[in-house]
């Protein structure tokens, strides 16, 4: 399986290269979704749209109490990053936008580097909280702020702490510093943005607006990312449907090649209907993976990979509870699978069977109910009827478990992030929208590698089906054409000579020919006659080079049948085989198939001569008569005539009928035999010619009579009814001897 | 009956990559008529099918009540969290730990639930399955053979296992699939509606967009199915013929042309197939980019609507949950559609099946064929009035037949193939009944026996022998179940078949395998012969052999045969022409009519179609 997509995937290596590109952005898009509405839980609704405690404005009086707080650079850094508007010089729309510039002067934030701006909120995290921490213990009427304050009739507290002596305020400096520590980022970021939100009201800033304007740039960004995930998605979709037809293709025209160039010997091997199943469903099942391959394996890992990266760069440390939640599913699917495949192949057997029973059943349907025994039968059946019954309820009762475990594993995944995550969330690690992300992210993962385990209960099938096409890949060809071609010698035309012929078929232990030497001449009948197992169309399959000789040679005109290439050998011969074969198309053109020049003379001629001119006209089509595929729509005796007819108009030097006339009526037979005769006679053909009737080769002028594979005898009927017990056997069993004797 | 065994067709087009997406679906003619009748069937199992319906439904309900509890553990969390922020308490996780036992509870009964209802539908369904099976069977027994004339054996086999598979699969999903999504496309909404009326309405409008969008690739792309659907039959057409022809493609040096011609087919293929699978593929980005679409919306408006305080965040992930999963039971129902359709199709070919017309029933008088003391009362005398009789009953094809034939005589049929010298044999055994006319066993019309008594009087020895897999023993003891294994013996020693038995591996008991092909054709009709031997018959039917048996054992069956021809009326489809010239009767049968009757020399002196058929043979060239 693996080798076959490593040699067929190649042609596609650039598609199948962008093809994980975009998935990867698929994903990448797929999980920023999440990403965005944890934005929006924690920023725009927690935080009113403010994303951290960088103010966009703030008040003089405010931005004076902030510097009490900061080092000498750290307040020439705030002061750089502010500009100051007064309350006379303010523009309209400035006044507009802080309402509160009509009494007091407003510092506003400049356009800095986001650098610039994470550095100013680190600093700012300091000064904030004391400031929020003051003004709450101003407020406080039992704390000791407010008690000194009233003591010296100060009103304004920070004016208080700006008396107060340096090291009180070192001491509340560290115990702040402390808190900090205590608290964890996403802490210290919310009540960051709580001072801001805070402020901006104070300045008369539409907050409300700012909160909206970010859930809609959210929002916006999102409606972008999912476009750009269904983009993405569908030029895989494109790309793989591309790639998997395209590889489908190419394997199954190979195969196809392949196996065209095949000879008997390797079609015995595999048999025609496995070659059939191999290059038709053998290469869908592949081309079916390949699809599943390209649009989901590959993109499970993927997704995994970069939901680990946005769950690191999270902050929350909940992986853990996707690869247990992922490895308990796998598990649960390994154990059920393990439960159910002995009984999903058993229930293929079982079909199998059934359909035997039922088969045999119809087949036999006269004997059955000739001798009575409709109530046999049918215990047959219900006997595998009922273990199939009993096979199906066990796979079904196993399977039935797969869903309700899943949604129970991933159910308790979201319950175990809560838990887990409320935890984290108090520590101040994460807010609640990480922790909601993180439960998509779970989803989507756990979903992702379902999808592998779905894919991996086709796997097996498919990898069977590579293997079987790749055995017909690799399968090396018996019957070879020689390096240097020689040609035919013109001057013994027609002359075809076994010379201490013995055939084995690869692996037997038996030759199923053995010693066989005769002469077959031009313008001469040579019959082969015999038993069923004789061997007597293995001798006449050798000719055309079906089969190679495992000893001694065959030579036609004179050469060797290895010499020549297969193509020149098998243009010299018309075959006729056993079956007539016909091909989709009509008549006309099953008869051209060996001469597609063929002039409709030729095919009258032709079909006058193999008897098939009376059916043809009776066709109201004539010879435009469809033939459909397998030749179902004409019967026996007719495809026989036909492919006789067809190798007439070859106008072939060898003639080689295989038992060529048994679905012929007796006369039909002798007639045609008779016109045969005239033929060959008169061109000078060789025929070479194998019959169970007796009376089909009665006339020939030569008889190889095969025993076991040996000549038993060669001569005329005659000659042969003297000297041949085997002959006499056949023809005595076949004819009574007054009927032999009227010759 | 037709000879042609038609093997089982190739199975239904091979479910195509990324399945589901646009194929399609073969219907039912009546559809909802069909649908009655498979209800009606399941009768038996109606009551269990209930429970499965309630615990399906409280399943379903708990699972859709789940988000909507952990909403509330979410809200603690933010309340919590703003807690922690402003310094004025901490996280309540006594009460978490509270809302997540509730909710472990109710996953688990709903999946206990879930599980006890699919083995409930299971059930049902494979009983339902099995039930069907055995109907079919048992009805095949009653149908007249006239029947199986006009329909390949293949359709029947593939009503029997293919039909029944494709149902008893799509049954057992579509019941558990549609109560279950039913109540999940009403539960979702009504969840979303008690969060927010707003965004429900959203997420409302959102999916018929997807609807509408796959519809609309549905129909494009179910024309590429079709298309696909055809390549690939021209593509596996072309791979068959030519691998079945693979012997006259290479004598002629068709190579090249053949390859060509795949080519072509192939190509027609490629372009098909990844279009029809890119555009079934596009499905699911087009449902995924809606449902995020949702999602989308979902977000923006539940954000304002928190930030506004009228929801809480909970109520986000609530409601995010949900609209992700209110895709999933529409694209299921209409899913179960498309499997109600082929199930629906796959169950009207069986209901047709089983409602075809049976045989005529059997007569309410039977005459017996034996005595009391269950000695036989028929010596074997066959005559035939007036008989009229056609396959078709436009086309008679045995026109006013009538003849006496003493009880031992011999009458051979003889004519071309497929003149249709079987046609009286098997009006004989009443496997056919006549248009007119009677036919006589012993004076009595055929019809007042009963099948079973009729069929018992005659033994068959077929040239297509059938054999059934199972030993020979047994094959043999099909001609009299009740026969002792001497009996058994006995018989196959009179066939000539004892001796050859006894040289298998393991004699009488050696399995006889499928296809019967491990052992000959003539040590089969050998074994027939020994079947017909021990069924004991009034009156036997012979088909000699034409070919394909090898000398020895034809005289083996020829021994055979004379051997249980003695003392029996006997009716010999022949081949042999000693066998003809030794007959008491000569039928002569020409395209399905019985052209000539007479002995031998009577047919040659009329000079007719029996004497060129006689002479053709031995013609001079």
């Amino acid at each position: 399986m693996f080798q076959l997509v490593k040699k067929y995937i190649k042609p596609f290596l650039i598609p199948v290269i962008a093809i994980i590109a975009l998935l990867f952005g698929q994903a990448q898009c797929e999980l920023a979704l999440p990403d965005y509405m944890s934005n929006i839980v924690d920023t725009g609704i927690q935080n009113g749209g403010i994303e951290d405690g960088v103010p966009l404005a703030i008040r003089e009086s405010e931005f004076q109490h902030l510097t009490l707080f900061m080092s000498d650079a750290d307040k020439a850094f705030f002061e750089d990053s502010y500009r100051l508007i007064k309350t006379g010089d303010a523009a309209k729309d400035q006044l507009q936008d802080y309402p509160v510039l009509k009494k007091e002067n407003v510092y506003e934030l400049k356009d800095i580097s986001s650098k610039n701006r994470d550095k100013l909120n680190d600093l700012l995290v300091k000064p904030e909280m004391m400031v929020t921490a003051i003004a709450k213990s101003a407020a406080d009427k039992d704390g000791d702020l407010y008690k000194m304050m009233n003591q010296y009739h100060i009103t304004d507290p920070f004016q208080m702490i700006s008396m107060m002596p340096a090291d009180q305020l070192k001491a509340q400096e560290k115990m702040i510093d402390k808190q900090i520590k205590k608290i964890g980022a996403s802490v210290t970021r919310a009540s960051g943005a709580a001072f801001v939100k805070n402020e901006l009201k104070a300045i008369g800033y539409d907050t409300d607006a700012m909160k909206d304007n970010y859930i809609m740039i959210a929002g916006a960004k999102m409606l972008l990312i999912a476009l750009g995930s269904a983009l993405c998605a569908i030029l895989v979709g494109l790309l793989a449907s591309r790639v998997s037809a395209g590889f489908s293709r190419d394997l199954r025209g190979d195969v196809f090649k392949k196996v065209e160039n095949f000879s008997s010997e390797e079609f015995n091997r595999f048999s025609t209907s496995s070659l059939i199943t191999r290059t038709t469903n053998d290469v869908q099942q592949v081309q079916m993976v390949m699809v599943m391959f390209l649009r989901i394996v590959v993109y499970a890992p993927i997704i995994g990979f970069g939901a680990v990266l946005h769950v690191i760069s999270s902050g929350a440390s909940m992986t853990w509870i996707i690869a247990m939640c992922v490895i308990i599913l796998l598990g649960i699917i390994g154990i059920l699978m393990m439960l159910a495949m002995p009984k999903f192949k058993i229930s293929q057997k079982l079909i199998d069977k059934i359909n035997g029973v039922t088969r045999e059943f119809l087949d036999g349907m006269p004997v059955v109910r000739a001798f009575n025994n409709q109530k046999n039968e049918e215990e047959k059946f219900d006997d595998v009827n009922q273990r199939i019954l009993k096979n199906q309820l066990f796979i079904n009762r196993t399977m039935s478990c797969m869903m309700p475990a899943m949604t129970l594993v991933m159910n308790g995944a979201s319950l175990l992030i809560i838990w887990v995550g409320g935890h984290q969330i108090e520590s101040g690690s994460i807010q609640v929208g990480d922790m909601m992300a993180f439960m998509q992210y779970s989803m989507q993962i756990i979903m992702a590698f379902l999808m592998i385990a779905m894919v991996a209960v086709m796997l097996p099938r498919a990898s069977v089906s590579g293997k079987r096409v790749l055995e017909v890949l690799s399968t090396d060809f018996c019957i070879h054409d020689p390096q240097e071609p020689k040609h035919f010698n013109d001057e013994q035309k027609g002359y075809i000579d076994f010379q201490h012929v013995s055939f084995r078929y690869p692996g037997a232990e038996e030759d199923v020919l053995h010693d066989i030497n005769f002469t077959a001449k031009p313008g001469e009948t040579t019959a082969f006659i015999g038993s069923t197992g004789s061997g007597k169309s293995t001798v006449i399959n050798l000719v055309p080079r079906f089969f190679d000789v495992t000893e001694g040679a065959i030579l036609v005109d004179g050469v060797d049948i290895r010499d020549v290439t297969q193509h020149e050998l098998r243009e010299k011969i018309g075959y006729v085989p056993q079956k007539g074969v016909l091909f989709t198309g009509d008549i006309a053109s099953n008869l051209r198939y060996a001469k597609a020049d063929a002039t409709d003379e030729e095919l009258r001629i032709a079909s006058d001569i193999a008897q098939a001119t009376e059916f043809i006209d009776s066709k109201p089509e004539g010879y435009a008569t469809l033939i459909a595929q397998g030749g179902t729509n004409v019967s026996g005796g007719q495809k026989q005539r036909l492919s006789i007819a067809r190798a007439l108009v070859k106008q072939p030097e060898i003639f080689i009928f295989d038992d060529s006339f048994s679905a012929l009526d007796f006369k039909t037979d002798a007639k045609l035999r008779g016109e045969l005769n005239k033929l060959t006679k008169q061109t000078k053909a060789t025929v070479l010619l194998v019959a169970q009737r007796i009376s089909s080769i009665m006339h020939a002028e030569r008889i190889v009579v095969l025993d076991k594979g040996m000549v038993a005898g060669i001569g005329t009927h005659e000659e042969l009814m003297k000297s041949c017990e085997v002959y006499q056997e056949i023809a005595y069993s076949q004819l009574s001897k007054e009927e032999l004797g009227n010759e | 009956m037709s000879n042609e065994k038609t093997s089982r067709p190739m199975g239904r087009p091979g479910h195509g990559p990324m399945g589901g997406g646009g194929r399609p679906v073969e219907k039912a003619k009546d559809f909802s008529g069909t649908i009655k009748k498979l209800i009606k069937f399941m009768r038996p199992h109606y009551g269990k099918m209930l429970i499965g319906i309630i615990f399906a439904a409280i399943s379903v309900i708990l699972m859709i009540i789940g988000p909507k509890i952990l909403a509330k553990a979410t809200d603690e969390l933010v309340s919590g969290f703003l807690r922690v922020v402003y310094k004025t308490g901490s996280i309540d996780f006594e009460y978490i730990l509270q809302i997540i036992g509730i909710l472990i509870g109710l996953y688990l009964v709903s999946s206990v639930l879930q599980y006890v209802m699919s083995i409930i539908m299971a059930t049902a369904t494979q009983k339902t399955a099995y039930s069907l099976r055995k109907q079919i069977a048992e009805k095949i027994d009653r149908m007249p053979f006239s029947y199986f004339d006009s329909r390949p054996h293949g359709d029947v086999l593939s009503r029997v296992t293919n039909d029944v598979d494709t149902l008893q699969m799509s049954l057992g999903q579509s019941l558990s699939q549609t109560v279950q999504s039913a109540i999940q496309v009403v539960g979702y909404p009504i969840m979303m509606l008690t969060i927010s009326w707003q965004m429900t309405l959203m997420a409302l409008c959102v999916i018929p967009l997807s609807l509408i969008l796959v519809s609309f690739i549905v129909k494009k792309s179910q024309v590429y199915f079709v298309k696909q659907q055809r390549y690939l039959a021209e593509v596996n057409g072309h791979v068959e013929e030519m691998y079945s022809g693979h012997i006259v493609m290479k004598a002629f040096n068709g190579e090249q042309k053949s390859i060509d011609e795949f080519k072509v087919h192939n190509n027609h293929l490629y372009e098909t197939a990844w279009k029809s699978q890119f555009l079934s593929g596009m499905m699911m980005p087009i449902t995924q980019f809606v449902g995020n679409l949702g999602y989308v919306g979902v977000c923006l408006l539940g954000g304002w609507l928190a930030a506004a305080g009228s929801i809480t965040v909970g109520d986000i992930q609530a409601f995010i949950t949900y609209v992700r999963n209110f895709n999933q039971p529409i694209s299921q129902l209409a899913q179960v559609m498309n499997t109600l359709q082929s199930a629906a199709a796959a169950a009207e070919r069986i209901f047709e099946f089983l409602e075809e017309p049976e045989e005529v029933p059997e007569t309410t008088t039977p005459k017996p064929i034996v005595d009391e003391s269950g000695n036989s009362l028929i010596k074997g005398t066959v005559s035939f009035e007036n008989v009229h009789f056609g396959y078709n009953p436009d086309k008679i094809v045995i026109n006013d037949f009538s003849m006496y034939i003493n009880a031992g005589k011999r009458v051979a049929i003889v004519g071309p193939t497929g003149a249709g010298k079987t046609t009286i044999v098997k009006l004989l055994m009443r496997f056919y009944e006549l248009n007119s006319g009677t036919i006589y066993v012993d004076g009595t019309d055929i019809k007042e026996f009963k099948r079973g008594d009729l069929r018992s009087l005659f033994g068959m020895v077929l040239q297509d022998a059938w054999l059934f897999n199972g030993t020979i023993m047994e094959n043999l003891r099909y001609g009299r179940l009740d026969a002792t294994d001497e009996e058994v013996i006995a018989a196959a020693d009179a066939a000539y078949v004892d001796h050859f038995i006894r040289t298998l591996d393991h004699g009488y008991h050696t399995e006889i395998n499928e296809e019967s092909s491990n052992i000959s054709q003539g040590q089969k009709q050998l074994l027939t012969i020994a079947r017909a031997f021990l069924a004991d018959p009034k009156i036997l039917i012979l088909d000699e052999a034409t070919s394909s048996v090898d000398t020895r054992t034809e005289v083996l069956i020829q021994k055979g045969m004379d051997n249980l021809m003695k003392n029996r009326t006997c009716f010999i489809i022949a081949h042999r022409l000693s066998t003809i010239r030794d007959a008491d009767l000569i039928l002569v049968m020409r395209e399905g009519d019985i052209v000539e009757v007479g002995t031998h020399d009577e047919l040659m002196a009329e000079n007719g179609f029996y004497t060129q058929l006689y002479n053709s043979q031995f013609e001079e060239e």
